[in-house]
């Protein structure tokens, strides 16, 4: 006996979830198996879907009309635009207020913690303020003890990158942390329950006390993403009040707060739409019965034991080559749980470039699917009847280059999603 | 990198031929080295350990997995006692995305605090070899549990415990049991299933055996309902509390007990099942870590949490759809708990209960409860205990439900405690469901 469902997605990310949402919505079992906690916390939490082309051409002010012009292979090939489109649509659905961006086709310039600007197609509600096209005099605050956030430098890299307004950065002391190397989370929590930091004030009015002795006449405010965890909102509110500007939050590296709270928001979702969802365990094999071109069950391994489960659909969403899924030994590269087919040259010294930031090989490596997400094999033929790919496994697009690594997972994912979900007992 | 030091992911097929050469003598030990050299220092560990998030004193856990390791790769470094703080829940370990065995090295690390740096006549040691063992102090309350649960119950027996032991004068101590599972198996006559097919041996722990017989009696017979012969080895602590107060040697003599007889049990055609959480976690995960024990890796690779057996080897789900579970029990709020959710089991009770016809099971949430075993039981952590225990108290407070369910007794302490519900086990939930209750309304 094996534990059963109708769906079975592996991988707890951005496609992965989607994939589990969309296939929940068409009324199917649907079971989620993320090895450890999900990657969301390494993301940003911005949603872009294109921001240059494959050639490098870019900022892309409106990514729908680049689409088209992708190479066959590529992810948004394969799935085709007006899956964009609704995968987009279904995301805002699930997110609501939490995210903002969907009132055009249009890119938004959202800055980064390095000063740099990313265009990106959906972007948390608590960004929204400091998007760079508006032209609105700035002040970024930074925080002693987060040297991840460098104010000053970041407002200079603004400024040079030619922002439409004036940047000023401050290095301030944040009220009431007592550590040099405090957690993100624990910024966050000191904000959203409001803990005293002297034993009468606040941390919210502490914090806005400190930042009004060096407010001139900026319009807002930028801090690094770590303003409330559970209650953002409220502490964003809280601040613009006492301040009298605006308040956003620059999107921050790992471990990242606007990621948890997208991972919040859409294992809630998951929790809703009656997904079950196993953490904490890998899936390390599977199995066939009688067809080899169609997986029976897979085995979750326990901390030991051999644990079987079986679903009609599968879809793999393991990640690329940071995520683990897909890997590389000297003599080859490989998608280490079905070992589905990943093009890449014999010679190693192929898979690279010299120049860090040129056209690198390696970045593209991931499995081939067809136009229904199934990965092929070398004869392009399905490896699997019952299997689809999607996010960063697949291969064909350079996600860091092109931005696009959001758009992908949420299109993919939402079709393999509907397609497993449609094709189960057929 | 070089091939000495390549590290190895036991899920890239083809690495089983990859023979590394032996540059580093101590790793014929335990070689944390690959562990450390694996941390990126992302830090979402650090973001994950309840004890961190309420006390500005604790580093976290990557300061005391990968950086302590580093750090005493020089002479001059000795183990932090910061150390013991760490309540041990495991969090770090499932939210790592590299696989550092971060509970390994705090385990480890803690071991070597405390036989370094402790005193052994200090009150600290003391109290907490006292808590570690529970095992060898439960036998007498079980001996005379009504004096046991009256002397326990006077305040002046709590606040001498504060004053003298350091244990947390607000807690109540667990009521013995009138009978222990075991002297229960005993004057039942032990199995009344008999099949060489069908063959489990339980690992109850000292809580189901001396303070829950319940539990265990509902394992019982929700496993003779589906036809299993049952066997009840010889058996100690699993190790759980010993790990947690760095009291590795002790932990090691209760493995010396366990394995043989556990192994003895597979070679009879048993598997091992658990009905605590952190036992199961403890066989599974800590033992082959820790301990270098003849046929250690075969009693960790046969063991399963109780519910989960079943489920693997029987249709469960079947027999619980439609299923009643009648008067005795509402619905729960439930909390899985942290050793649960390491072995990827956190949500199998409400998958469960959602097939029962009348009763649901609503989850509290991801929150740890904050007792971890002993590390709630001493007053330094009384405090930090109960307000990482907050959230989950809210949320239980906001669930539709009176009762609480939960498969681990120290977690179920901490819900009573803070909440003054009632807990129970999902096997007894089980057990009105498949069997119903003992007067035999099936």
């Amino acid at each position: 006996m094996a534990i059963e469902d109708d769906v079975l997605v592996i991988g707890g990310g951005l496609a992965g979830v989607t994939a589990a949402l969309a296939a929940a919505d068409e009324g199917t079992q649907v079971r989620l198996v993320t090895y450890k906690q999900s990657t969301l916390r390494h993301a940003s939490g911005l949603i872009d879907v294109l921001g240059y082309t494959p050639d490098g051409e870019g900022p892309i002010v409106d990514p729908f009309d680049e689409l088209e012009e992708l190479p066959e292979g590529h992810p948004y090939e394969r799935v085709g635009v007006d899956a964009v489109r609704d995968a987009l649509e279904f995301f805002d659905d699930v997110v609501g207020d939490a995210y903002a961006g969907g009132h055009t086709d249009d890119n938004a310039l959202v800055p980064t913690h390095g000063g740099t600007v990313k265009p990106t197609a959906r972007y948390p509600s608590a960004t929204a303020a400091g998007v760079a096209s508006a032209p609105e005099d700035t002040l970024l605050v930074g925080f002693e003890t987060l040297p991840d956030f460098e104010a000053p430098l970041a407002a200079a890299h603004l400024e040079a990158a030619g922002a439409p307004f004036e940047a000023r950065g401050v290095t301030i002391t944040f009220p009431g942390i007592k550590r040099d190397d405090a957690k993100v989370t624990r910024y966050a929590h000191l904000l959203d329950w409001d803990e005293s930091v002297d034993g009468t004030t606040g941390a919210r009015d502490a914090l806005a006390a400190a930042v009004s002795d060096h407010l001139e006449d900026e319009s807002r405010v930028g801090f690094p993403a770590v303003l409330g965890d559970d209650h953002p909102e409220e502490v964003r509110a809280d601040l613009e009040d006492a301040l009298g500007v605006e308040v956003f939050e620059v999107p921050m590296g790992p471990p990242s707060l606007p990621g948890m709270r997208l991972e919040d928001v859409l294992y809630s979702a998951l929790e809703e739409k009656g997904v079950r969802v196993t953490s904490g365990v890998p899936v390390v094999d599977y199995e066939t019965n009688g067809d080899p071109g169609r997986i029976d069950q897979v085995i979750v391994d326990r901390n030991g034991a051999d644990v079987p489960h079986h679903a009609d659909q599968y879809i793999l969403a393991t990640g690329g080559l940071v995520g683990k899924g897909v890997s590389s030994e000297r003599e080859g590269v490989f998608e280490p749980l079905f070992d589905c087919y990943v093009p890449h040259a014999a010679d190693r010294y192929d898979w690279f470039v010299d120049d860090v930031f040129g056209d690198q090989p390696y970045a593209r490596f991931g499995v081939v699917p067809d136009t229904e997400l199934r990965p092929l094999d070398e004869d392009d033929e399905p490896e699997f009847s019952n299997l689809r790919a999607v996010g960063g496994v697949l291969g064909g697009y350079d996600y860091a280059a092109e931005k696009s690594g959001g758009g992908v997972s949420l299109s993919t994912g939402y079709v393999a999603g509907k397609r497993a979900a449609k094709q189960v007992g057929e | 990198m070089s091939d000495a030091e390549q590290p190895t992911d036991s899920h890239i097929p083809g690495t089983e031929e990859f023979e590394p050469v032996d540059v580093f003598p101590e790793a014929n030990e335990m070689d944390l080295r690959p562990g450390a050299d694996n941390c990126y220092k992302c830090s979402t560990c650090d973001t994950n350990c309840p004890v961190a998030e309420v006390d500005d004193d604790f580093p976290g856990p990557k300061f005391q997995g990968p950086e302590q390791w580093r750090l005493k790769r020089q002479d001059d470094y000795d183990i932090d006692e910061s150390v013991m703080k760490c309540s041990n829940c495991l969090r770090c370990d499932s939210a790592c995305p590299s696989s550092v065995p971060l509970s390994q090295m705090h385990n480890t690390a803690r071991a070597e605090y405390v036989e370094k740096h402790m005193s052994k006549y200090s009150r600290e040691y003391w109290r907490n070899r006292m808590l570690a063992n529970y095992r060898r102090l439960a036998p007498l309350g079980a001996m005379f549990p009504r004096t046991a649960n009256f002397m326990t119950s006077l305040p002046f027996t709590g606040f001498l415990g504060e004053k003298i032991l350091g244990i947390a004068g607000d807690r109540d101590f667990p009521t013995f049991a009138t009978e222990t599972f075991r002297k229960w198996w005993t004057k039942r006559g032990g199995a009344k299933v008999s099949n060489p097919d069908k063959r489990v041996a339980y690992f109850h722990g000292c809580y189901s055996n001396f303070n829950t017989p319940e539990v265990a009696k509902a394992l019982v017979r929700v496993y003779e309902h589906f036809g299993y012969e049952i066997m009840v080895p010889e058996q100690s602590c699993s190790g759980t509390p010993m790990f947690a107060n760095g009291m590795l040697d002790d932990a090691r003599r209760a493995a010396e007990t366990n394995v043989p007889e556990l192994a003895a049990a597979i070679d009879d055609g048993a598997d091992i099942i658990a009905s605590c959480s952190s036992c199961s976690m403890s066989l599974r995960q800590e033992y082959p870590e820790l301990f270098d024990i003849e046929d250690i890796e075969r009693v960790s690779a046969n063991t399963w949490d109780a519910i989960e057996y079943l489920r693997v080897h029987e249709d469960l789900e079947g027999a619980l759809e439609g299923a009643t579970v009648g008067e005795e029990f509402d619905d729960f709020a439930y909390h899985a708990p942290c050793h649960a959710r390491n072995q990827g089991l956190d949500g199998q009770t409400v998958e469960l209960l959602g097939l029962v016809d009348d009763v649901d099971a609503y989850d509290v949430g991801d929150s740890c409860s904050g007792i971890s075993g002993t590390y709630g039981w001493k007053a330094e952590n009384y405090e930090t205990s109960m307000k990482i225990g907050e959230e989950m108290f809210e949320h239980m407070e906001h669930a539709p439900a009176d009762t609480g369910l939960t498969e681990c007794p120290t977690c179920s302490m901490q819900m009573g405690h803070g909440t003054g519900y009632e807990i129970r086990h999902t096997l007894e939930v089980l057990e009105a469901a498949l069997v119903g209750s003992e007067t035999g309304d099936a």
